[in-house]
């Protein structure tokens, strides 16, 4: 889609081959080629479903690790709050905080706030708007790619509204080379992604040209280490109060929705479900909602593919943190009201449309190999086995046109071809 | 032999079917990104022909939509056997409509379906015959 990098790559020692990434992923961007998975990298959106999917581990996000950290005087983790849905139901999010210190980081800074500061900055933004509805939002990178890629007419219903993430980075990098009298540079700031659509949201932030963030490790990669190190912490007085608001609910499905004034809201996980909600926005329904919550996760950021809990779980354990800290503010709506106004949380420029590539780029060839495609498609079985090597029928004729793979990669019309031989043979 | 290239599909849509419909301009909204349609021009194409669809669905017993697309336009016409519309007239004024309260409860027959029909596409022709059926001829220029 334009980037060279992907934040997912498979490992063909490890990979069998065995389709379950193949049929997993939501925009048909895998094949198995030579025995081996290969993504198709103009239609790889990042939501890391193949990830998840892979019974061989096979498939891996590319990401950083603490030796790459090395080069900073100071590293700070910013978890993304969907870490604290990730242990046991007694431990804190200052706890957690903490003990990440523990583990190699000098610091840890807790994200809450500023998802709770977005979630007024939305509220400001909703009561000026005049464009059309429902506005979608922005912060889980791979429905952004989606919306960019299957729904190019709907990039102007993302709300220009820069993430809590890069927020909170640019803020916290400034803040801390005061403090520490450090120039920014050698200051580290690392996100804990519970997914690989965030990594590469650090390494392409929508619509601007660098991130504040200077890295991103997986929270799968730190859980066992940070088990090993909150079991030797303990609660300390203030861990309680360390991390407060509404915006603790964000990593659970509804969470940014909860946040905001307006009722008229709906929050959707799983990609599927998010394209077939954005197909009616194309159709011109919806438009009595505000404001579409849309997760690529099914549960929102606490069921990442780069998370460990049991995504239930992690909802549990998000909820009962909002229900017991999330009625006191986490930040102050004036100031907020302030900011917005200066500009603080808006994106410049527009979300660009980038469309899966057609078939051709010349009109007239692009018709022809679509008429191409519905003749081979009716020839086909049509029950998406898979056994060619790509997810459905449908991409296997496209890929047939394309020259990519031969009609005979068709299991199931070489077998009838064989049967039909025996038949006449026997005759 | 230029200008020969055209992709005909057919689907059949059925009336009352509410659990199905809209499948139809699903599918002809992917054929038309596949092809490498314009995203606003997949828009307009994509309202027009689910209102159509819609159209079929609310008041026809069933018919077809046919896509045709070739380099210069998009064509979509929609063919079905109900009990046609008596003042076509009246019925492409915006809010009129002959939807039963079951239908207006569901959500449609805001008498909006025509109006946007024609205001989506750059060449409309509509012709009905009451108690036999409707047919619609939506252009759309490339």
């Amino acid at each position: 889609m334009g980037d060279d990098l992907h934040s997912v790559r498979v490992n063909p020692e490890r990979c069998r081959a065995r389709m379950a990434c193949m049929r997993a992923c939501p925009t048909e961007a895998i094949r198995i080629r030579r025995g081996h998975a290969v993504i198709l990298e103009d239609r790889c959106i990042d939501c890391g479903e193949c990830v998840r999917a892979c019974p061989n581990s096979a498939i891996q996000p590319l990401t950083g690790s603490f030796t790459d950290f090395a080069r900073f005087k100071y590293t700070i983790a910013l978890p993304s709050p969907a870490i604290y849905g990730q242990f046991r139901r007694d431990i804190l999010p200052g706890t957690i905080l903490r003990a990440l210190t523990r583990i190699g980081f000098d610091e840890a800074c807790d994200l809450t706030w500023a998802t709770e500061s977005v979630s007024v900055a939305i509220d400001e933004f909703l009561a000026d708007y005049r464009g059309p509805l429902p506005l979608i939002s922005p912060f889980c990178p791979a429905v952004v790619r989606l919306v960019q890629a299957r729904f190019p007419a709907l990039v102007d219903q993302l709300v220009p509204i820069d993430s809590p993430m890069e927020i909170a980075a640019r803020e916290i990098k400034s803040r801390k080379a005061r403090e520490l009298g450090l120039p920014m540079d050698e200051i580290g700031l690392i996100y804990l992604t519970p997914c690989p659509a965030k990594i590469l949201a650090v390494e392409f932030p929508p619509r601007k040209r660098t991130s504040f963030l200077d890295g991103a490790i997986p929270i799968s990669d730190l859980y066992q280490p940070l088990l090993a190190a909150l079991a030797r912490e303990t609660e300390r007085p203030g861990d309680a109060e360390a991390v407060k608001g509404l915006g603790l609910g964000w990593p659970v499905l509804g969470g940014q929705a909860a946040c905001l004034k307006t009722e008229d809201t709906l929050a959707v996980g799983g990609l599927r479900d998010v394209a077939r909600l954005l197909e009616d926005v194309e159709n011109g329904k919806l438009g009595e909602l505000q404001y579409l919550e849309c997760h690529a996760c099914p549960q929102g950021c606490c069921s990442g593919p780069l998370t460990v809990e049991n995504p239930y779980f992690a909802r549990s354990k998000i909820l009962q943190l909002v229900g017991r800290y999330g009625r006191e503010p986490g930040c102050s709506r004036e100031q907020i009201h302030r900011l917005y106004q200066q500009g603080y949380f808006s994106l410049p420029g527009r979300f660009p449309p980038q469309p899966f590539p057609p078939l051709d780029a010349e009109i007239s060839r692009a018709i022809e190999k679509r008429a191409r495609m519905k003749e081979i498609l009716e020839t086909l079985p049509r029950i998406d086995c898979g056994a060619c090597g790509a997810p459905t029928c449908h991409s296997f004729a496209e890929d047939v046109v394309q020259g990519r793979a031969a009609l005979e990669d068709c299991v199931v019309l070489t077998v009838e071809q064989a049967r039909r031989h025996r038949h006449t043979a026997l005759a | 032999m230029p200008g020969a290239s055209v992709f005909t599909q057919q689907f059949e849509v059925r009336g009352r079917d509410f659990a199905n419909a809209g499948r139809a301009s699903t599918a002809i909204k992917e054929i038309l990104k596949e092809i490498g349609i314009p995203p606003a021009t997949v828009r307009r194409a994509a309202i027009a022909a689910y209102e159509a669809e819609m159209n079929v669905v609310l008041y026809a017993r069933k018919g077809t939509v046919e896509l045709q697309v070739s380099p210069r336009e998009i064509r979509l016409l929609v063919r079905d056997e109900g009990d046609g519309i008596p003042d076509i007239e009246l019925a492409m004024q915006e809010g009129y409509s002959t939807a039963s309260e079951e239908i207006r409860e569901m959500g449609f027959g805001a008498g909006m379906g025509l109006p946007n029909i024609r205001k989506n596409a750059d060449q409309f022709r509509i012709e009905s015959v009451v108690g036999q059926g409707t047919e619609l001829d939506i252009r759309i220029r490339l």
